[in-house]
């Protein structure tokens, strides 16, 4: 079509326009999750943006500085609603380094089957979560019914489906149950069938790669100056994964790879997530394959794990052993550590402070995603506003820990 | 392998480094607070010591413990060498006044966050930080909920309607748009609204 007057110069047909301010969230459907986005437009172009957390914050160190040791194992559930377990093991290895003591070796693989489990979960959620956000609700259908079979597997051994408290210090809560690795390994190819038709919905789909390829990206110094780890730093081009560099437990037994990308864009990170269900699913068989069948589950030690109850009601020694372990708590030698572990969002540090006592005095979460949701600034400045759900849906921010 | 960290750290910065331990495994440095910014820039950019990856800062309330209240406790990592290191500073009166330590944003970006959240939480003042504003809690808050005199359960009282700047924090003050909303009383220009 031919311009009105050809006379005018283009500039002046432009409307004059202003910067405008406008506020995302804090709690909109296609927000993944209580997050506010102060952002300036111009036009549909993100000029500057202002990430505000805090929605969810409960005090979880103040709470933690009230209790014994033990008693920070619910609050640390809360933390990462989508994957509790690995968050449960990951306190309890931070206060097992500090006691010095290390759990039977298949309580280690039960840590690591149940924490892969977790995983699976969480990178589930998110990828669903994302393509959720961005109108496909189909194949967020097939992950949540992919995860519905890994919490029936939780539930069996738990006892609840969400938050489990199922982590102890020296331990687990119970054995695993009699039909545990059965129920796993007919869970698994479930799982990964689901995933596979859930990604082949996708990964064909224009919407879905327009959003995702070439949005978001983040260099590799920068990822790193930001603190990112998991996921997020490993789609930038860093193949730093705690299981790697410092294995814990017996993911040094393990064979699996670290699924790095290029790029690091959304695309990327979408691409790594799903390739980490295929590798946590890999861990599993082996940690299944390797773990035995008898064997004690919690350390032989009287000061850190609580008596059977059955010699609870008839001996006196472990009636004084279960008191002095519920009223005074486990006492824990004086000193600091800090103890990081491999979540689904990637490094989950405890740096906890103990006075020898039975109550923490300091308990420092360092979440994943704190340090990744500062990032958040930084991809969407220069894009578009359509941009901004799947960029932020592809850094999983997890508001529990986050907000801490 | 961290412990050589501490070596080069003590021939470096002589008297500066207070005292080191290796307590758990994990290798800690306490350093003076004048230098804080220096030490951490030397980390960064030595060559031996290459901790380009900034993993955590936080505070410790040692509340009649010690004479210096606060530490500020930052962790550190390598990536081409794959070593950690604890740097700690200690700052602060008893009452928690003049609790004040250089940020190192201008190190590490990713530290804004951290030291925002420490500043919230404890109330020490990073000098040089770009943003410094509370990040957890609303910008009302009195007091600093994790210091150890901060009671559990105390009970802030409800905030009254907020009124709203014209231009958010983190927008300065020449840049941006005025935004708030005296520009969008429609009331006032109705016939019997009144303006508020």
């Amino acid at each position: 079509m031919e311009p009105l007057d050809r006379d005018l110069e283009e500039g002046l047909l432009e409307l004059p326009s202003e910067p405008m301010m406008l506020n995302m969230g804090p709690s909109h459907p296609a927000m993944h999750g209580t997050v506010r986005i102060v952002l300036e437009l111009s036009g549909e172009q993100i000029l500057k943006a202002d990430v505000q957390i805090g929605y969810l914050h409960r005090g979880f160190e103040k709470m933690c500085e009230r209790g014994t040791w033990s008693q920070v194992f619910p609050y640390v559930d809360r933390c990462n609603y989508v994957s509790p377990m690995l968050n449960n093991v990951g306190y309890a290895l931070a206060v097992e380094k500090m006691l010095g003591v290390t759990v039977p070796e298949r309580c280690q693989y039960y840590r690591v089957v149940l924490g892969e489990l977790a995983r699976i979960c969480d990178h589930m959620i998110c990828s669903g979560a994302m393509c959720m956000e961005l109108g496909a609700f189909t194949p967020f259908l097939y992950y949540a019914r992919a995860r519905e079979n890994i919490w029936d597997i939780f539930e069996e051994e738990t006892g609840a489906r969400v938050t489990h408290s199922f982590g102890r210090v020296g331990g687990m809560a119970n054995p695993p149950s009699k039909y545990f690795k059965d129920m796993v390994r007919a869970a698994v190819p479930r799982v990964l069938a689901l995933v596979a038709e859930g990604e082949k919905m996708l990964l064909k789909n224009r919407i879905f790669l327009d959003r995702l390829e070439g949005v978001g990206v983040m260099k590799k110094e920068d990822a790193l100056a930001l603190g990112w780890t998991g996921i997020v730093l490993r789609a930038c081009g860093v193949p730093y994964d705690v299981r790697k560099a410092h294995p814990y437990m017996v993911y040094d037994r393990m064979d699996f790879d670290v699924p790095v990308g290029t790029t690091g864009d959304n695309y990327d990170r979408f691409m790594c997530r799903q390739e980490e269900i295929r590798q946590a699913a890999r861990i599993i068989e082996q940690a299944l394959a390797q773990m035995p069948d008898d064997g004690p589950i919690n350390v032989e030690d009287a000061r850190i794990v609580m008596p059977p109850k059955n010699e609870v009601y008839t001996t006196i020694e472990a009636t004084i052993q279960h008191f002095k372990i519920v009223m005074e708590g486990i006492k824990v030698p004086a000193g600091e550590c800090y103890s990081y572990t491999e979540a689904g969002n990637g490094e989950l540090g405890f740096y906890l402070v103990s006075d020898g006592s039975g109550t923490p005095f300091r308990v420092r979460i360092r979440p994943p995603c704190f340090a990744t949701t500062q990032g958040l600034e930084q991809l969407i400045k220069g894009a578009m506003i359509p941009d901004v759900v799947p960029t932020f849906g592809s850094l999983n921010m997890i508001g529990g820990e986050c907000d801490h | 392998m961290s412990k050589r960290v501490l070596e080069i750290l003590g021939e470096k910065f002589g008297h500066d480094v207070l005292e080191t331990h290796s307590q758990f495994g994990d290798d800690t440095a306490v350093v003076s607070p004048a230098r804080w910014l220096e030490i951490a820039r030397f980390l960064r950019d030595d060559p031996r010591c290459a901790m380009n990856m900034f993993v955590d800062i936080t505070a410790v309330d040692y509340l009649g413990r010690q004479t210096q209240r606060f530490e500020v406790v930052m962790h550190l990592r390598s990536l081409e060498r794959g070593h950690r290191i604890r740097l700690k500073a200690r700052v602060g009166d008893e009452d928690g006044q003049n609790a004040e330590i250089d940020s190192v944003v201008s190190v590490w970006k990713g530290a804004n966050w951290f030291e925002r959240e420490t500043f919230d939480m404890f109330g020490v003042v990073f000098r040089g930080h770009p943003d410094l504003r509370r990040i957890l809690m609303y910008p009302e808050f009195v007091g600093y909920p994790l210091r150890k005199d901060y009671p559990a359960d105390k009970i802030q009282p409800l905030i009254e309607f907020r009124k709203v700047q014209d231009k958010l924090p983190p927008f300065g003050p020449d840049e941006g748009m005025s935004f708030g909303r005296q520009t969008h009383d429609y009331r006032r220009d109705e016939p019997g609204g009144e303006a508020n």
